[in-house]
């Protein structure tokens, strides 16, 4: 369900040639302990340019504090039809945000980066806490975020 | 109706509404304290020279905000390391860790959602409903009890319970209101029910491409005080393509960072300054004040709800099974009961028993269920009313008056009313006086002309109870007991005689204090604690109806003392006025908490006569803080019958009572205490204008007397008894 209603949100956005070639890519996301109320997270991919393409998830269901995650919400308008189907609840400090999707090939070794924006209830914003290239190569590298996030990967 | 309104609510959300509101009191500290310990801003600064220290202090910063108590926090990378302060503005140095506190995010999450995400907040949501409805509904509760709205603030009377809860109620229910509306206001926010102006402005799609722009440049920045400021983030380092964002009080812009130039601006909504005020209006954030009124007023929650629970336990247990109620179209004696708190239910419940003991089909009903045209087999209708507040209808007689006029013709059968009430209001049995006058008025006949019963007196009743087994033929003995009480023997210790010379034989009888329980003690059942002005019920030998005497001590005294009078073939009387020391008699008490002098400095009158001292001797001998007190006292004779003859001297030395003014019925100059009070016009009009109290107790004939002359009296001074009786100043204990 989960990776179907994914890939759906994304074709939406990108007219990939050769979409029909998909691969299971499972993104984890683990929290550090900021002592501080579950974190929102927008996952979403930009391309060479740094232009939007289209979101992976959203962690946190609430749209009105969308606006926080700062860089997400530039690039989309906060235009909550980016994440219908791909959101989740936000995620507790310490825990880890598991998600598996169908993610087609030609996002890969193309110039796409994949960006995590978070943001905590009370305390600062983080956009772009993470912002790793996607490259077959670069799967299952730990990435350290710069204040919520203790680490992220992808793995296929 | 609105009672049903008020006690479901209040019952199902008991455990949420206390939770909620202890923390919501809890959380309302925070806010001041904030206020307390942020560093302020000196007048003036603007958000550039702000900028400008924290910037010099912390090349990385990212992000400044400004929190409605004034605190400015900064955050900022160093070297890859995120860092966060609350700022001093004046030096532009952290003073302390910006990291949120604990005990605040914990509270806040019990406060909103019990730890249970949306579930529980649309439970929290649902208690805060169920408090805004508790709210109104009390709120028109209080003013139908007090007699209207603008008597809000009026001196109550009953159950302590009972008013304790209005007292807190009527102070609390404003933040009560205020708090749940916006606590609604700001879920319906949350779950998104509610516009959302969006205030970001679009994203500028072009920069001048350069950076590094001096922060004194920055024109908005220069016009901008810091008391404005809200939040100021910082371009990317190194993105040419980022901005600077400001949003300060009046909306959102973004600033170029190469030429400090404004990009784009939008002004705050309308919904958004709405949703601010709310959210502020709730927490306090930004009105701290305001939040600590809030929060003392939630602690009156807890003490609320436990005081509800008191009085609906209350109001339960006084109400009794009605045991083989026949159907209203079958019995031939219908009894319609209008009560508010129980105890007229328990008058009916006795009264059925009795006739159906008789060999009576009776139906009992409450008078909202009134149905003349079900009565097919009636031959005569009882209506049992008490009244509620001044004159209005109690809770299980609502639109009896309206549905009567309204009725194609009165019923067949006869009725008869009785009415239930206290004399020392205004209004006695002022319900049962309307029900009688628009029976008339619709030609309803009438089988026993209206009566009434004082105070729940079992006596008045069983009389009551008497006329109306003439009437039907039947041999009718109502025993009631309004609750049913745990009765105990007691010990006379000493008696004093007077009066027999006067052909009024009374005694003051003193008893011993029985052992209590401790579960007595704790809560005070039973002997374990009165005061004088309480009654005590003598169940005499050979009967089972109660005689109430009033006491003459309270608990600290250490003894029970009654003042009897004995009556020629009073059962009661007879007997306690023969009882020697060492022997017994059975009792229970019943609180009287309409007939007590009230806290307070302010002066009080006592006006009695003959056994009616006992209670005003109390209160007397109980005045321990020489409370101004001005006694007028009625007797045949002073050798004869002298009551506290011994004590009155002694009680005037320790300032216990500040005057005695004695009328003399027999001899030279026979007076009453009503002239007695005549003969004082100047100063008892003088006392009463500067707020005493009057408290009177006797026969019915002396306190009609004190009424009329206390209306002389107070007539140049445009008050009267009826609205010192309004105001709880005038209480009468007549019998």
């Amino acid at each position: 369900m989960k990776s179907l209603l994914a890939t759906l949100a994304l074709t939406t956005a990108l007219t990939v040639p050769g979409y029909a070639m998909a691969r299971p890519v499972t993104l984890t996301t683990t929290l550090n302990n900021y002592g501080g109320d579950g974190a929102y997270l927008a996952l979403y991919v930009t391309d060479t340019s740094g232009a939007y393409v289209g979101s992976l998830w959203m962690a946190g269901s609430k749209s009105k504090y969308y606006k926080h995650l700062t860089d997400w919400y530039r690039a989309t308008g906060g235009d909550t039809a980016q994440v219908d189907g791909i959101t989740g609840a936000s995620v507790g400090a310490g825990r880890s945000l598991e998600i598996t999707l169908d993610l087609a090939d030609a996002l890969f070794d193309a110039g796409y980066t994949l960006h995590v924006d978070a943001a905590v209830e009370d305390m600062r914003d983080s956009p772009n806490e993470i912002a790793v290239p996607l490259t077959i190569e670069g799967a299952s590298t730990l990435v350290r975020g710069r204040r919520y996030i203790a680490s992220f990967a992808y793995d296929m | 109706m609105i009672r049903v309104l008020h006690r479901w609510p209040g019952l199902l959300a008991f455990a949420l509404l206390v939770v909620l509101s202890l923390s919501g009191a809890a959380l309302s500290v925070f806010p001041v304290a904030e206020r307390i310990t942020a560093p302020q801003a000196e007048s003036g600064l603007t958000v550039a020279t702000l900028v400008d220290r924290i910037h010099a202090t912390y090349p990385g910063v990212e992000q400044i905000r400004r929190a409605p108590s004034g605190r400015i926090t900064a955050y900022w990378f160093d070297q890859g390391t995120p860092g966060a302060a609350v700022i001093d503005p004046a030096t532009g140095q952290g003073v302390v860790s910006a990291d949120p506190n604990q005990l605040h995010r914990w509270l806040t999450n019990l406060h909103r959602s019990l730890f249970l995400g949306d579930g529980g907040r649309i439970a929290m949501a649902l208690a805060a409903a169920a408090m805004l409805i508790l709210a109104l509904s009390g709120a028109a509760l209080v003013a139908r009890r007090v007699g209207g709205w603008k008597h809000w603030f009026a001196p109550l009377r009953g159950p302590l319970a009972g008013r304790l809860h209005v007292e807190i109620a009527r102070i609390a229910v404003i933040g009560l209101t205020l708090s749940s509306v916006t606590a609604l206001w700001m879920t319906a926010s949350t779950f998104d029910l509610l516009p959302d102006d969006g205030a970001t402005p679009a994203f500028p799609t072009e920069v001048s491409g350069e950076m590094g722009v001096a922060l004194g440049q920055l024109a908005l920045l220069v016009e901008t005080p810091v008391t404005d400021l809200r939040e100021l983030s910082f371009p990317y380092p190194d993105d040419a393509t980022d901005v600077f964002t400001l949003k300060t009080d009046q909306g959102t812009g973004y600033l170029d960072q190469g030429t400090g130039a404004l990009l784009t601006w939008a002004d705050l909504g309308g919904w958004d300054r709405l949703s601010e005020t709310i959210y502020m209006l709730h927490t306090g954030q930004g009105a701290a004040t305001l939040g600590l009124v809030l929060g003392l007023m939630a602690l009156g929650v807890p003490a609320l709800a436990a005081t509800g629970v008191l009085t609906w336990l209350a109001g339960r247990r006084g109400r009794p099974r009605i045991w083989g109620n026949q159907s209203a179209v079958r019995a031939e004696t219908v009894l319609l009961v209008g009560s508010e708190g129980g105890s007229t239910w328990g008058f009916a419940a006795t009264l059925h028993a009795a006739l159906t003991q008789a060999g009576q089909s009776v139906h009992v009903a409450s008078m909202s269920a009134f149905a003349p045209h079900r009565y097919t087999g009636a031959k005569r209708i009882i209506v049992l009313a008490a009244t509620y507040g001044d004159g209005g209808a109690p809770a299980s007689a609502k639109g009896f008056l309206d549905r009567l006029p309204a009725a194609d013709s009165a019923p067949a059968a006869p009725l008869a009313v009785l009415g239930f009430g206290d004399r020392s209001f205004p209004a006695y049995c002022g319900f049962a006086k309307s029900v009688a006058a628009a029976a008339e008025a619709k030609g309803w006949p009438e089988f026993l002309p209206l009566d009434t019963i004082n105070r729940q007196s079992p006596q008045d009743f069983a009389r009551w109870g008497r006329a109306l087994g003439q009437a039907m033929g039947i041999e009718l003995e109502l025993s009631h007991q309004p609750v049913h009480p745990v009765t105990q023997a007691l010990t006379l210790i000493s008696r004093r005689d007077y009066g027999a010379e006067v052909q009024a034989p009374t005694a003051i009888l003193r008893f011993a204090l029985p052992r209590s329980t401790l579960w007595q003690r704790l809560t005070g059942a039973s002997f374990a604690r009165f005061d004088a002005g309480d009654l005590i019920n003598i169940l005499p030998e050979g009967s089972t109806v109660p005689r109430s005497y009033s006491l003459a001590s309270s608990r600290r005294d250490g003894f029970i003392e009654i003042v009897v009078k004995k009556h020629p073939g009073g059962l009661a009387s007879t007997q306690l006025t023969a009882l020697k020391p060492g022997q017994t008699v059975t009792a229970f008490l019943r609180r009287n908490p309409g007939f007590k002098p009230g806290r307070g400095r302010a002066p009080l009158i006592l006006i009695g006569a003959g056994t009616g001292i006992g209670p005003l001797a109390g209160f007397v001998r109980g005045n321990a803080r020489r409370r101004p007190i001005h006694l007028f006292f009625g007797m045949r004779r002073p050798d004869s019958d002298f009551l506290y003859d011994q004590e009155m001297p002694a009680w005037q030395d320790e300032g216990r009572l500040t005057r005695l003014v004695t009328a003399v019925s027999r001899g030279n100059r026979p007076e009453y205490v009503q002239d007695a009070l005549r003969g004082d016009k100047a100063q008892a009009a003088q006392l009463i204008h500067n707020g005493a109290r009057v408290m009177v107790c006797g026969g019915r004939g002396m306190a009609t007397g004190v009424a009329d002359a206390l209306t002389e009296i107070l007539a140049p001074s445009g008050l009267t008894p009826a609205v010192l009786k309004a105001e709880g100043r005038y209480v009468e204990d007549v019998y």
